[in-house]
């Protein structure tokens, strides 16, 4: 259904392919939250890549949806609509 | 006699193999990714690397071949902290139950240990697969004393498993002393009496539970005996860690971090030492490492083959490993170098002097 901009989709940057294999797909819900968990049913070793063990956002990853930083990191609440385009990248930080 | 060495970096894990009589690095894997700790072998020949993915957590590797393939294995991780539960350090920032990073790594039969900064310590049965948070250890009050040594959660970086009793495990703290269980993990006791802290207000530096032992080591044919470098210099323990001894003089100086246990002479350790706590470099940058061959009475400055003039390498907690024979002792630095010593470290051959900040140094 890639191409069709009636479900939200998730893509993840290309950093964190190298260490777990995270395919952009689409995904259904209305929050970030529940298109995350959908995602990792689906590929359950990306979850500890995103999300710390209390479910909290890692420190160092961001989501956008639609351009737009998240703000709710601790459960990512955040509310979207059915053409959300979800980017999961790493901050920029570190040397 | 140990040919191989693995030294985990802060960009990689480094495979060092003697060849022809010379050592050299013969594999590298991670690289690119803070690798912050590597286990010695388990009984079955599997190695663990731990990952610190700056951005994406704390992950661990298992590898059965000697490093030349990888695989993922869940990470330990605190269970889902309950609703309304506000934990605290003592100065009452909040203390998150997420593992910050992997700080020890030992097998004990098929059991596998694992201390975090973040302050849990961690047991897998089945090889890494799952992990369970120890909880006898995480829910004793005393726990909530610990606070961080160079970071800001408190971690669990050295556990010392009795060889003659797997019931038996001795874990260092920093900052939160030395503890014990004789019932294979049921109950704990903190067991640091006798070590000091000059540098606390004066009515804590007895205090067991506020010691910081930067790194315990057991001699594990006389498992009696314990060494640690702690904070405030060197002790000793001669009864499994019942009580400490301290040792007041040490040549060049008393502070650093990283110190080993002989394996079979309880008489023999070396340290790796630092001017002190404010200047975290080698006494007059002069590189050495300092042995006792009489259980501390006196040190021996061991020079030979290291640099001697404006060398400013530290050697970190884990960075400092001797083989099972006692006679070949290695340890790397933050600058990057790694040496290895043939002789329990009369001389040293220098294998690089080029790779990231060593973590970590294991015979394997």
């Amino acid at each position: 259904m890639v191409g069709c901009a009636a479900v939200p989709r998730i893509t993840f940057t290309s950093s964190i392919q190298r260490h777990v294999s995270c395919p952009t797909e689409t995904v259904t819900g209305t929050t970030v939250r529940e298109a995350l968990e959908q995602y990792f049913a689906r590929h359950p070793q990306a979850r500890g890549y995103v999300l710390d063990e209390q479910g909290a956002m890692r420190q160092h990853v961001v989501v956008f949806v639609n351009g737009s930083q998240i703000r709710d990191r601790a459960a990512q609440r955040d509310p979207i609509n059915e053409s959300a385009e979800l980017y999961v990248m790493q901050a920029l930080s570190g040397g | 006699m140990s040919d191989r060495i693995f030294a985990a970096t802060r960009k990689g894990l480094f495979e060092v193999r003697r060849t022809q009589g010379r050592w050299r690095i013969a594999n590298t894997s991670f690289l690119g990714d803070s690798v912050s700790l590597v286990s010695r072998p388990a009984a079955n020949g599997t190695v663990y690397a731990a990952l610190g993915l700056g951005h994406f957590g704390v992950k661990l590797r298992a590898s059965s071949d000697g490093g030349q393939r990888w695989n993922e294995l869940a990470a330990p991780a605190f269970p889902k902290q309950p609703d309304g539960v506000v934990d605290t350090l003592p100065d009452g920032k909040p203390w998150p139950w997420r593992v910050e990073q992997i700080w020890a790594l030992e097998g004990v039969g098929d059991t596998l240990w694992c201390g975090t900064i973040g302050g849990g310590l961690f047991r897998s049965d089945d090889g890494g697969r799952s992990w369970e948070l120890v909880r006898s250890l995480w829910e004793h009050p005393m726990r909530k004393q610990w606070f961080g040594g160079g970071t800001e959660m408190p971690g669990i970086h050295s556990i010392c498993p009795h060889p003659k009793n797997a019931k038996e495990l001795l874990i260092g703290v920093s900052c939160g002393g030395v503890w014990r269980t004789l019932d294979g993990g049921a109950s704990w006791e903190v067991t640091s009496h006798g070590m000091f802290a000059e540098y606390m207000p004066p009515e804590r530096r007895e205090d067991p539970v506020i010691q910081d032992p930067h790194m315990v080591s057991r001699c594990a044919a006389h498992p009696d005996r314990l060494w640690s470098q702690h904070h405030n210099g060197v002790f000793r323990s001669d009864n499994g860690g019942t009580q400490w001894e301290t040792i007041p003089e040490s040549a060049p100086s008393v502070f650093g971090f990283a110190i080993a246990a002989h394996p079979t002479n309880p008489d023999i350790a070396w340290r790796v030492p630092a001017i002190k706590d404010e200047v975290r470099v080698p006494v007059q940058a002069h590189v050495v490492v300092s042995r006792t061959r009489d259980a501390g009475k006196s040190w021996e400055v061991l020079r030979e083959g290291l640099p001697q003039e404006h060398a400013y390498d530290l050697t970190f907690r884990h960075a400092l490993d001797v083989d099972a024979s006692g006679e070949r002792v290695a340890f790397g630095s933050t600058t990057g170098s790694l040496w290895v010593s043939e002789n329990s470290g009369d001389s040293w051959a220098h294998v690089s002097a080029h790779l990231p900040p060593v973590y970590a140094v294991r015979f394997a």
